[in-house]
């Protein structure tokens, strides 16, 4: 027997084709459900994309200096540093006019990012700017350009404030990234380390993992008894306890960091109910806070929430037979815990632990307020260069990396949790 | 009833309460042979529950022992008793395939890899489910996932099974069709399996005695035959099969048999005396409807009228509701032999044996 498929298109009682019929009863509700996404939509474009693809925009932006220097930098290409030890003349002709009629702030903004490349390039060119002015107030023209610059100043014949330039000549550069690394680029542009004095961001950026790593683990031990407490108690025992846990939720974040400041400095509650106690002398009071302990105690309570909220989501629908059943297997309570209720928590514990880690990594205002000089996390380097130092570049470099690692991790956790599984209340 | 030296699961004066204020289970005294398929029947809150808990280890009794192989069992925690136990909505492990569900409990005993694998494929070919072994649970169908559950009850070859409503998720022919599996494979292999329960016909199907509970006591304890067609107290009457009741009064007691005067002055009934004692004594005489006659007489004089009150088609037979001495609710079955062509309203002249009317108590 053949079997024939109709390859004909299906029509509607009328006539029309099926397809196009079901695409004109579909297209009103989708166009309702879009406009009742779209102020969202907006928003979260205007809020949240824009800007985070502004800062990594930013993080590789290097066309501030070339603007300012368009033809020193282009003569500056045709030097040959195989042949000449110092660059041709028409790269300090170049650098003469831009720097006598150049405006002002602009050329401000640029020493900063020559400094980044080398440091000094700031006071020269200060320096050598007096000076050119008033060569040109003179109506002066130098015979020698390069020699009129090395008399200012003997550095200009210095090879190596050259050199630096050459990672400044693209619009695009790595740089920041780099800094954010404790890493620079040489002469050669090749990457090297940063002096010894000026290494604190891997440092720092280990710190930063070792917190939150600890930090997660401390919330998971923390949270996993509470949120398996919170899923087998009955209702009303449970909700009662549900607010203990939302408590800290509804109370400002800086309230909680000084509380714990209270608690935990020398002179705090703990220390003093130590000593009372006698446990401890009077001088040997523990230093708790303003450290990295600190940082560790007050981020553990802040985040620990996030772990208890997508745990009791998990436990609170395993059935509780599931333990029984394993038992009756045969099972001894350890190990039906081990073998049957832990595995199915999995997907809680994965959920709460990437929560507190992402929180965590990138957490600001607690570690800035209880971590001393030793418990600052990368958050507090980030608002430092954004508000003090001005290096929006580096700023915009670090933070890219937390991004990059994050999206790591989310990546990392759908290819062994799958995403899907994800529970978080 | 089996004698007690021969019980294989023994329950002695077991009393249960949660609260310290409520029984839930009253001097229960039980006694189910090997091999037997005993069945714990009774309305939702009866204590049946409470009981196979008890047995199973995850309840302890406030008082009284539970005897296993004649040794105590009280104190032996759940995992050590070697009982199986279905359960009401199976409680197979999710992130487990069929087959590591199966191994579990041979895994724990540290039974050797080859050996488990055989056993499991041996305890999978007998609920048909073979090729079935690296499926999850959440792929399997309702009765598919219930016999996974049996397989994974029997595989560790347990001295007794418990079953707690093992069928109440599942639709009324899947229902029916797996009753009939597990009555064979208990044929089969012979274990002793206590099955608890609400649906009557279920316990009727499988059982080899069944015990009704209610309100903490176990009401009767019986064959299904015996449970159905002599029922020693209304409660058994009305929980069993269909049931028709008039209430009277007991006006005179004749060896096992009585007369019974209706309320109402609907006239006197002769019947068996079950649950009364003496004359003057309130009763609820008990008489099923596919033994009431119609438009016959009988000698025992226990003839009566009815009017019809609502007709329904049943295919294979009409059931008829009738207003009978003030019992408005008075069902009988007739049989569809097409002879039968009366309307609503018209008056049916019914009739009994006095065997078949049973006087229990009120």
């Amino acid at each position: 027997m053949e079997v024939t498929i109709s390859t004909a298109e299906l029509l509607t009682t009328d006539g029309i084709p099926l397809k196009q019929s079901l695409r004109k009863a579909e297209r009103r509700n989708k166009l309702r459900a879009f406009l009742l996404v779209f102020p969202l939509l907006l928003f979260i474009i205007v809020t949240f994309v824009m800007p985070i693809g502004d800062m990594l925009l930013r993080s590789v932006d290097d066309s501030q200096i070339n603007s300012v220097f368009p033809n020193t930098f282009e003569e500056y290409k045709n030097w040959d540093k195989g042949a000449d030890e110092l660059p041709p003349e028409e790269v300090y002709k170049s650098l003469f006019f831009e720097l006598a009629n150049g405006d002002k702030r602009q050329i401000g903004k640029a020493l900063t990012r020559m400094n980044y490349a080398k440091s000094g390039w700031k006071s020269l060119i200060k320096k050598t700017t007096r000076e050119i002015k008033k060569i040109v107030k003179k109506g002066e023209e130098p015979v020698s350009y390069k020699d009129t610059f090395i008399k200012i100043n003997k550095f200009w014949g210095d090879p190596t404030y050259w050199y630096s330039f050459n990672q400044m000549v693209n619009d695009r550069s790595s740089i920041y990234y780099w800094n954010a690394l404790d890493r620079t680029f040489d002469e050669d542009g090749d990457v090297v380390l940063q002096d010894e004095k000026r290494r604190m961001y891997i440092k720092t950026w280990l710190r930063t993992f070792k917190v939150s790593v600890y930090v997660t683990i401390f919330c998971l031990i923390l949270g996993f008894p509470v949120a398996h407490l919170l899923a087998n108690l009955p209702l009303r025992y449970s909700n009662l306890l549900m607010i203990f846990v939302l408590l800290p939720f509804w109370t400002s974040l800086l309230v909680r960091t000084t509380a714990w400041i209270v608690m935990l400095q020398q002179n705090g509650v703990i220390n003093g109910i130590l000593v009372w106690l006698g446990v401890i002398s009077d001088d040997g009071r523990i230093q708790m806070v303003y450290n990295e302990a600190g940082t560790l105690i007050a981020m553990t309570q802040i985040l620990l929430p996030f772990m208890i909220l997508p745990l009791y989501s998990v436990m609170r629908v395993i059935p509780k037979s599931h333990m029984r059943a394993a038992q009756n297997l045969g099972a001894k309570p350890a190990m039906a815990f081990w073998r049957v209720y832990l595995p199915q928590t999995i997907p809680g514990i994965s959920a709460g632990g990437l929560l507190v880690f992402v929180l965590a990594i990138g957490y600001f205002i607690t570690p800035e307020l209880v971590g001393g000089k030793d418990g600052k996390l990368i958050g507090s380097w980030i608002a430092y260069h954004l508000k003090t130092t001005l290096n929006w570049g580096l700023c915009a470099a670090l933070g890219g990396i937390l991004l990059g690692i994050m999206l790591i991790f989310y990546w990392l956790y759908n290819k062994i949790v799958g995403i899907d599984n994800i529970k978080l209340g | 009833m089996n004698d007690t030296s021969q019980s294989f699961v023994k329950f002695e004066k077991i009393d249960k309460s949660y609260d310290g204020e409520v029984l839930v289970v009253k001097n229960l005294n039980l006694n189910i042979a090997k091999g037997e398929f005993v069945t714990m029947l009774g309305p939702s809150g009866s204590g049946k529950t409470t009981t196979l808990m008890m047995l199973a280890g995850f309840e302890t009794p406030t008082n009284g022992e539970i005897f296993l192989d004649t040794k105590p069992i009280s104190k032996i925690p759940p995992y050590e008793r070697e009982i199986g136990m279905v359960f009401q909505n199976y409680a197979l492990f999710p992130h487990m395939t069929v087959a590591e569900n199966l191994s579990f409990p041979l895994e724990v005993r540290k039974i050797s890899k080859p050996d488990i694998k055989e056993k499991v494929q041996k305890a999978l070919d007998m609920v048909e489910l073979g090729n079935f072994g690296t499926r999850f649970p959440a792929q399997l169908s309702g009765g598919q996932q219930q016999r996974v559950a049996l397989a994974r009850a029997l595989v560790f070859e347990p001295r007794l099974v418990l079953m707690d409503e093992p069928l109440g998720a599942l639709d009324k022919n899947l229902r029916e069709q797996m009753q009939y599996e597990i009555k064979h494979i208990h044929d089969r292999i012979g274990i002793t399996v206590v099955y608890v329960t609400h649906d009557q016909s279920e316990a009727l199907t499988m059982s080899n005695r069944i015990a009704v509970f209610n309100d903490g006591v176990v009401q009767q304890l019986s064959t299904p035959d015996i449970l159905y067609e002599k029922p020693e107290n209304s409660f058994v009457a009305k929980f069993i099969g269909e049931n028709n009741t008039l209430n009277g009064v007991v006006r005179e007691v004749n060896g096992s048999s009585c007369t019974v005067e209706l309320d109402g002055g609907f006239g006197m009934v002769k019947a068996l005396k079950i649950n009364v004692n003496e004359v003057g004594e309130k009763t609820q005489l008990s008489i099923r409807p596919e033994r009431v006659s119609i438009d016959k007489t009988t000698s025992d004089s226990n003839n009566f009228s009815g009017k019809i009150e609502e007709l329904i088609y049943l295919g294979d037979h009409i059931r008829a509701r009738l207003d009978v001495c003030g019992n408005k609710d008075f069902i009988v079955k007739v049989p569809n032999e097409g002879s039968f062509n009366h309307k609503e309203g018209d008056e049916l002249k019914l009739s009994w044996n006095s065997e078949d009317v049973r006087a229990l108590d009120l």
